[in-house]
């Protein structure tokens, strides 16, 4: 048996998260796969699970002062149906699930999950989105590269909950595909082996603002290369300026990130794939999306 | 719980993790993979198996059409498929076949190469499109 709490709002949930070990659960997608057994048996889990995805107070969508606010609990689906979605965010989304998982997953679990190849992260990371934390006594926000801090590691103490993300006003924050004379240039590309439902080998999320002929600014986010989603301020500096000088330095802005990837071996892809294919993909970015 | 609990086997267990689509049912309305559902998440909502579906107006084209296009070789995805399918037209007005591909991304066949699933499930779009004047 798996024992299972459904608080009817979150002040009661998070009475719950302060007074008792337990694990939140939302869409469940992630969470029963990985504690699964033997069809017929149900899976095991090494604490009660905290079922929160219904909260009302985890639903909101909401555009306040030019913050974008997703609830942790939003599934993917009505993320991906909102006209507010940035185009990264919903190109990610598009790419990371077929739609029957993508009617219950949620931004909330993807993100607290914290893996490292977790799509929605990575556009998140470019947005320089923040997580809004709650306990029964407290509310803070942290800046989801804060936030996350490890495969699998977070900086959700054992008392709270991830209640909803938060993506500031930014030249990235784009909703809809770039025509050529648009300022902002955008890129998502995800590196899988099949369409949908397929964990990623890597993907990238990157935007720039274009003006007066040159790169104004810039936000480049790798993911599933390295132990967290690989975003550097002193390399994006390095696209600032004109467009000639970004064209002599594309190879030194690619040996930077050469530097800064570190992916590894695993059942999905190799290191040296994934450190060759981001840096093509960073590659292309600065030679399709900026310099053409 | 859907198929042992219930009786109601027209639900398959393919892959038990969410990926292959044959446990496809509606909660709530939405398209859901079954197998990867807590039990506890049902609460309140109605779920709509195959078994509910294909007596409805637009899962019996759904069937019907899967038979004439020989869309079903072995069979054991299809309910997932006309699931799927079901809420592709509940959804929305027109298809695109592009957009039928997406809809139906979540579900694995091995045997038919996809096209004639496509080709049926366009098909009873049409019938949809009739119906509704």
């Amino acid at each position: 048996m798996v024992k299972w709490y459904r608080p009817g709002t979150l002040d009661e949930a998070l009475e719950i998260r302060a007074r008792e070990t337990v694990i939140p659960i939302a869409g469940a997608t992630d969470l029963y796969v990985r504690y699964r057994r033997r069809s017929g048996l149900a899976p095991e889990f090494s604490a009660p699970l905290l079922a929160v995805g219904h909260l009302t107070e985890l639903q909101g969508y909401s555009d306040e002062n030019g913050e974008l606010r997703i609830g942790a609990g939003v599934p993917y689906a009505d993320i991906l149906s909102d006209g507010r979605t940035p185009v990264l965010l919903a190109a990610a989304v598009r790419e990371l699930a077929a739609p029957a998982l993508r009617n219950v997953a949620t931004l909330g679990g993807n993100i607290c999950n914290a893996s490292p190849a977790a799509d929605a992260a990575c556009p998140l990371y470019a947005l320089d989105a923040r997580c809004e934390l709650r306990s029964a006594s407290r509310a803070r926000t942290l800046p989801i590269a804060e936030f996350i801090t490890g495969p699998g590691r977070t900086q959700i103490e054992p008392d709270e909950l991830l209640t909803a993300i938060i993506i500031p006003p930014g030249p990235g924050r784009v909703t809809a595909a770039i025509d050529d004379d648009a300022t902002t240039r955008v890129l998502y590309r995800k590196v899988g082996t099949r369409r949908a439902n397929a964990l990623s080998k890597l993907a990238i999320a990157a935007w720039a603002s274009l003006s007066g002929g040159g790169v104004e600014s810039v936000g480049v986010a790798i993911g599933a290369v390295a132990p967290t989603v690989v975003r550097s301020r002193e390399v994006e500096a390095d696209f600032v300026g004109s467009l000639e000088s970004l064209r002599e330095k594309t190879d030194a802005i690619l040996a930077a990130y050469g530097r800064l990837v570190a992916p590894i071996d695993d059942q999905r892809s190799t290191a040296e794939y994934r450190r060759e294919v981001a840096l093509n993909l960073v590659k292309q970015f600065i030679e399709q999306s900026l310099l053409a | 719980m859907v198929r042992d609990d219930l009786g109601l086997t027209g639900t398959k267990e393919g892959c038990g993790e969410g990926e292959c689509g044959a446990c496809s049912v509606l909660l709530g309305g939405r398209l859901v993979n079954s197998c990867i559902v807590p039990v506890g998440s049902v609460e309140g909502l109605t779920v709509d198996t195959i078994e509910a579906v294909r007596e409805t107006p637009t899962g019996q084209s759904l069937v019907q059409r899967f038979a004439e296009e020989g869309a079903v070789q072995c069979g054991f995805c299809i309910p997932g498929m006309i699931m799927a399918g079901y809420a592709l037209i509940r959804e929305k007005g027109g298809q695109t076949d592009a957009e039928i591909r997406e809809g139906i991304s979540g579900n694995l066949c091995r045997c038919t190469g996809y096209d004639r699933i496509v080709a049926a499930t366009r098909a009873a779009f049409r019938d949809e499109d009739r119906r509704r004047g």
